[in-house]
């Protein structure tokens, strides 16, 4: 029940008359109010997320020019177009729409350059935006269902960029829909009538394209716009994170407001986003489908690789041994009613290492919130040095994901470098296991001395580069110290330590907070702590008197550099 | 100290964990004075940044003209691979710079003339607990207000239909494919096929197949299929060797598959059902492309690397009356790769 304020407000010129239309229907005085001068923290690497969102726009944009173009269509025609080459050569008309996309419409090529770029971008920015997110700890209380957000947006830009990639229904992506076809059929019970299923019967029939084009154009993009959506509300309600440092406290938000700063400088980013595309569609060639020719399941070209992001899933399919030990891993189990195969030879290498990656990545805020016992907000950001264990952590995954990526070019390491693929796989097979622990004991190592670097900074301060002779005749260099600011950036944060096994209200310590405690004791045993104000009066006060005394007499000293 | 100055009230009081809550800590200083940049003090530098600002819009302009000038000079209908490629270029540039002569020149002109000054603002409690007392006895109120606890026979019915309502949604998918039956353990070959080869279809004699040689082979007449020859050919194609025969090593029953050595395999790997289309011509081995899966034709295909389960299926041939070679029957197990029901 809104009345009429008493001397209504009149727009003086026509452009007020307009807003003031808008805003007395749609209250975009409320809006502006909220966002006009919102404050965001400035970083690099939080403009991952911005690259992620705005290939997602040029993904909509060039996506919806291709689709005026092609026809998702699994007919044989012959193809008539004008690169000779494929002159009469049978075909799909999918196929062949791909063709005049690239040769018979004028731009057409770069579309689909700056399109398969984009995606490949895409997957890219979204994939090092989530680890700038856990290395940073972002992720953590109040933000964890952002974190599996996000998450489901990284399986979607998969989804999306798979199904995208076996449109055009060239050889290459044919050969990345029959291994799809077979790992499908690998799982027990229901594989075979999936395969059927989805295929509209046998691989390859003329069902799966069109199929495909729905889920590509419509339900998978609607999908990651509306988590885009729900990300991005959250960002809002959540505001930014921000690195610690001087003036910013768990408590406020330090940086631009948007606008006109922030606004404009992420505004200017998504030209520039588009225009590095664009200059890398231009000149470097992406999936020329011309040079594969149309989908035909018996040729096959040697080096065939997916596109990145599926590369690991591939390279773990790679590294599977088919026998172990003479016995083969395609189990033939003797039912009652006959025998049935287990392929866990294609079962296992497909689903398993990336349901342990996705498990933990979608699990992790509640794993470190119980394995610290930290139920606090965090609004301020780590370091990754100062986080060991959690920078230990992410880099055994990464490596973990490497080694599969390295896998799917195992054949290209082998001819590159002279070795043998037999010998490159082995060699993989090893740094499967052994390389994610390898790299958490160092990763660790290294994030722990770079801590105690930052402390002997602290501490001793910075070398000046100034050498000094005593009156004894000793030389020292001097060290200064850091101002309050710089210091500040390297003395806020927070070191967990062990936490050992707590009771219960029953005064009873279970056997899961056992395991919790000897977890906690492995991740934060070795320990630094930031420096104290008082570590620092001592450090100042045990300085060698010389040293202090060079310090006070510069007349004494002899200049050097 | 043991507050966690920088935490949010924490409600549980369970903040044993930190472990810093004992440790003196260093103040926050504030933020750092604010250093003018050059454009802020010297009206000269302004003014350069200005036109530098301005120099980047007008590079945009002349990149959208580069675009223009690159899609219309260049005709598709009369245009070689290479002058595609230039159109290509020229529209890549062209964008290129007409973005980013906007996004840099907008960047720049926010980095070097707008108000650089960090601003702080406070952050709000995401859950005022005031709020939450609301909204609980809302939600308490409103559920009490349906009586679905008072009511089971309500609850319990509504249950039971909403777990049977989205069923027909499922089973309308039904029709997607019709069922695998044995489809897969069937393929084109059958006795008396004649071997041609892929993709001519000319049929094939056994002295064609000289020492050393591979050649891909498909069943006769697949060419000529009116539909489904993809799917057909999917299953059939076969790589045909030729060995000594001494080299063969046949497993008993298969003694006479083999003519003079001339063996064919099953080309769909046992994997995940990528054409094996490598053949080492030395040691005999047929190498996978996709995974590497190798199988030793010596020792009938068997998998001696990779990650295959099984062996190549092997096609039995003879020689017809005209000296072509032709099928026994068709392959005796199920090509490609395994799948539940294949035993």
């Amino acid at each position: 029940m809104s009345v009429p304020s008493a001397t209504p407000y009149e727009a003086k010129t026509r452009l007020g008359r307009i807003t003031n239309f808008v805003d007395s229907r749609v209250s975009g005085s409320a809006m502006v109010k909220e966002f006009g001068r919102k404050v965001f923290p400035d970083h690099w690497s939080f403009m991952f997320g911005e690259v992620a969102l705005y290939c997602f726009v040029i993904l909509l944009m060039t996506g919806t020019f291709l689709t005026f173009f092609f026809d998702p269509s699994m007919a044989e025609t012959h193809y008539q177009g004008s690169y000779v080459p494929l002159r009469g050569v049978e075909m799909s008309v999918a196929y062949e729409s791909s063709l005049n996309i690239s040769f018979d419409v004028r731009g057409g090529l770069f579309m689909r350059q700056v399109h398969h770029w984009s995606a490949l971008l895409f997957v890219a920015a979204v994939s090092v935006h989530m680890l700038r997110v856990f290395f940073t700890g972002a992720f953590r209380k109040p933000r964890e269902l952002n974190w599996v957000v996000g998450g489901v947006l990284l399986i979607l830009s998969l989804a999306a960029g798979f199904t995208g990639y076996s449109l055009p229904d060239d050889l290459l992506s044919g050969n990345g829909l029959r291994i799809i076809d077979g790992v499908i059929k690998s799982v027990p019970v229901v594989g075979t009538y999936i395969s059927f299923f989805l295929f509209g019967g046998e691989f390859p029939g003329t069902a799966i394209i069109g199929r495909l084009y729905m889920l590509h154009i419509l339900l998978v993009p609607a999908l990651i716009l509306l988590m885009i959506a729900i990300h991005l509300f959250m960002v809002v309600i959540h505001k930014h994170t921000q690195f610690r440092g001087p003036g910013r406290t768990n408590n406020n938000v330090v940086g631009y407001p948007v606008g006109p700063v922030y606004a404009a400088k992420a505004g200017g980013f998504f030209f520039i986003v588009f225009g590095v595309i664009a200059i890398i569609a231009g000149f470097f060639t992406i999936n020329p489908i011309w040079n594969y020719g149309p989908y035909d399941p018996s040729p096959v070209s040697a080096g065939t690789q997916p596109d990145w992001y599926i590369g690991w899933v591939d390279g773990a399919l790679r590294l599977m041994p088919g026998y172990l030990g003479g016995f083969p891993l395609e189990w033939v189990i003797p039912f009652p009613w006959g025998d049935n195969t287990l392929s866990l030879n294609v079962l296992l290498p497909a689903l398993g290492p990336a349901g342990l990656v996705f498990t933990l990545l979608f699990t992790w805020p509640w794993i470190e919130a119980w394995l610290t016992k930290d139920k606090r907000v965090h609004n301020l950001l780590d370091r990754p040095r100062n986080a060991p264990y959690r920078t230990a952590v992410g880099v055994a995954g990464v490596v973990f994901y490497c080694v599969m990526w390295a896998a799917a070019s195992s054949d290209l390491i082998a001819t590159h470098f002279h070795v043998s693929l037999n010998d490159v796989t082995y060699w993989l097979r090893v740094l499967f296991f052994v390389g994610p622990i390898l790299a958490f004991i160092i990763a660790r190592r290294i994030a722990l001395a770079l801590q105690r670097k930052d402390r002997e900074i602290v501490l001793h301060g910075v070398e000046s580069g100034r050498i000094v002779r005593l009156p004894h005749g000793e030389y020292i260099e001097v060290h200064e110290p850091l101002d309050e600011y710089k210091r500040y950036r390297l003395v806020d944060f927070e070191s967990y330590k062990a936490l050992p096994a707590q009771p219960d209200a029953n005064g009873k310590v279970s056997g899961k907070e056992k395991r919790r405690a000897k977890l906690s004791r492995f991740f934060f045993e070795d320990r630094v702590a930031p420096v104290t104000p008082s570590e620092l009066e001592n450090a100042h006060h045990h300085e060698s008197p010389a040293e202090v005394e060079a310090k006070a007499d510069d007349s004494a000293s002899i200049e050097q550099r | 100290m043991g507050d966690h100055s920088h935490g949010s009230p924490n409600t549980s009081g369970t903040v044993a964990t930190a472990g810093q809550g004992d440790e003196e800590k260093f103040q926050n200083p504030g933020l750092p004075p604010h250093r003018p940049r050059l454009a802020d003090t010297n009206p000269r530098a302004e003014k350069r940044a200005e036109r530098q600002v301005a120099l980047l819009f007008v590079i945009s302009i002349i990149g959208t003209i580069v675009f223009f000038i690159g899609y219309f000079s260049i005709h598709l209908d009369d245009a070689s691979i290479a002058e595609l490629r230039l159109q290509n270029i020229l529209l890549g540039l062209g964008t290129a710079f007409a973005m980013l002569g906007i996004g840099v020149g907008i960047v720049h002109w926010a980095k070097t003339l707008m108000p650089d000054h960090e601003i702080t603002e406070e952050r709000h409690e995401i859950r005022p607990e005031e709020d939450r007392v609301i909204a609980e006895k809302m939600v308490g109120d409103i559920i009490e207000e349906t009586g679905i606890k008072r009511r089971p026979l309500i609850r319990n019915t509504l249950l039971g239909a909403m777990v049977l309502a989205p069923l027909p949604a499922i089973a309308v998918f039904r029709d997607l494919g019709p069922l695998p039956g044995d489809t897969l353990r069937h393929t084109m070959w059958k006795k008396g096929t004649r071997l041609v080869r892929d993709p001519s279809g000319t049929p094939i004699k056994a002295s064609d197949v000289t020492l050393g040689s591979a050649f891909h082979v498909i069943p006769n007449g697949l060419n000529d299929l009116p539909e489904h020859k993809l799917e057909e050919k999917a299953k059939a194609v076969v790589l045909l060797m030729r060995l000594n025969p001494e080299d063969l090593n046949p497993s008993p029953g298969r003694e006479n598959w083999a003519v003079d050595g001339i063996v064919a395999y099953s080309k769909i790997c046992t994997h995940v059902g990528c054409p094996v289309a490598l053949y080492e011509q030395q040691t005999h081995h047929l190498l996978c492309p996709c995974h590497q899966s190798t199988f030793d034709v010596t020792q009938e295909c068997k998998v001696i690397f990779g990650p295959a389960g099984h062996p190549l299926p092997q096609l039995p041939i003879e020689v017809d009356s005209e000296g072509y070679l032709v099928a026994q029957s068709d392959f005796l197990e199920p090509v490609g790769p395994s799948y539940w029901e294949r035993g």
